[in-house]
């Protein structure tokens, strides 16, 4: 553990750093809203701990609050994280240790440590990154939803800060470098045209998955470019 | 109760979608072109994400100063920018914005 933190350098310690405290401010308003929506509690306190997935906890609580249901709610939950399967795919290499890693490493995979890891090259750095952002956020996020349940209404609307918009930021900035490769840019390009267009009319989450057809866009461009070569 | 049971569903069902790839992995060798395919997959999903967050609240427009601030903060990261500043920049361009009275 000890030589985790040692690879983990100033800089990208510093990034996830600011991520966790951004984070901790979106928990806070997490556990107002809960709370002062009329549920208990216990409530923002156990979802934070035990789903650890803020949009879909913030979807859960919505749903529950204007009366839909807890069907509904769960149902939603979950489409909003299918997209954490291939997250866990692409960084299941840094915790395919023993089975204790393997499960509470799954448990903090989320957007931010995906796309923090993402950004690594270097196995020891690829594993630092998840470690060090997974323990953050997990740590951060919980205390956060824990003061906003139990400290009452003080952040609720984490807009005035712009955090809504940092958070897309933070996935930019870090998925951006991998846009350079010519057939990934296609099929993010494709992903991004198929999520914006069925938004409207689809949940939140489904527009996402669909988004992966775009994938079919990368290999289409090879396919195409081996042919032009064989000509 | 059902509270509790409707939280436990979500968590189970949550961390199994979040175990199959690290399992299946610890178990079976990927190939080289699947790892590339899985690559390309995460980056049209955060692609995906970045573009319905910054734009789409409850199925209709999001309002300007969100994906202003977004649109801020990945020009700075394109330039190449300190991850911070790219951060601070989004976040500060719409609550600026939200503050002037832009939606």
């Amino acid at each position: 553990m000890r030589s985790l933190w040692r690879t983990l350098d100033r800089a990208l310690a510093r990034d996830i750093a600011l991520v966790c405290v951004a984070c901790a401010f979106v928990g806070v308003s997490f556990g107002a809203i809960t709370v002062s929506s009329g549920l208990p509690v216990w409530l923002p306190t156990l979802m934070s701990v035990a789903v650890f997935a803020g949009a879909s906890q913030f979807m859960f609580v919505a749903i529950i609050a204007s009366g839909g249901g807890l069907v509904a709610a769960v149902v939603t939950g979950l489409l909003v994280n299918t997209r954490l399967l291939p997250l866990g795919f692409a960084v299941g290499d840094v915790i395919s240790g023993n089975w204790r890693q393997r499960l509470f490493g799954s448990h903090i995979t989320t957007d931010e440590v995906a796309a923090f890891t993402m950004a690594q090259r270097d196995p020891g750095t690829r594993r630092a990154a998840f470690w060090g952002c997974g323990l953050g956020l997990f740590a951060s996020w919980n205390l956060g939803v824990l003061l906003g349940a139990f400290g009452g209404t003080v952040i609720k609307d984490t807009n005035v800060f712009g955090l809504d918009a940092a958070f897309p930021a933070v996935l930019l900035a870090l998925v951006l470098p991998s846009l350079k490769d010519g057939p990934t840019r296609r099929a993010a390009a494709v992903g991004v045209v198929i999520a914006l267009a069925t938004s409207p009319f689809l949940t939140a989450g489904a527009p996402v998955l669909l988004a992966l057809v775009g994938v079919l866009a990368s290999l289409g461009g090879d396919r195409f470019a081996a042919k032009k070569v064989a000509t | 109760m059902m509270l509790v049971l409707a939280v436990v569903v979500l968590a189970v069902g949550t961390l199994a979608f979040r175990l199959a790839g690290p399992t299946l992995r610890a178990r079976v060798e990927i190939s080289p072109r699947i790892e590339t395919l899985m690559m390309v997959s995460v980056a049209v999903l955060f692609a995906a994400l970045v573009a319905t967050s910054s734009l789409v609240e409850n199925q209709a427009f999001a309002g300007y100063a969100r994906p202003a601030g977004v649109l801020v903060g990945g020009v700075l990261a394109w330039r190449k920018a300190p991850f911070v500043a790219v951060v601070l920049a989004a976040a500060g361009t719409a609550a600026v914005l939200r503050l002037l009275g832009v939606p």
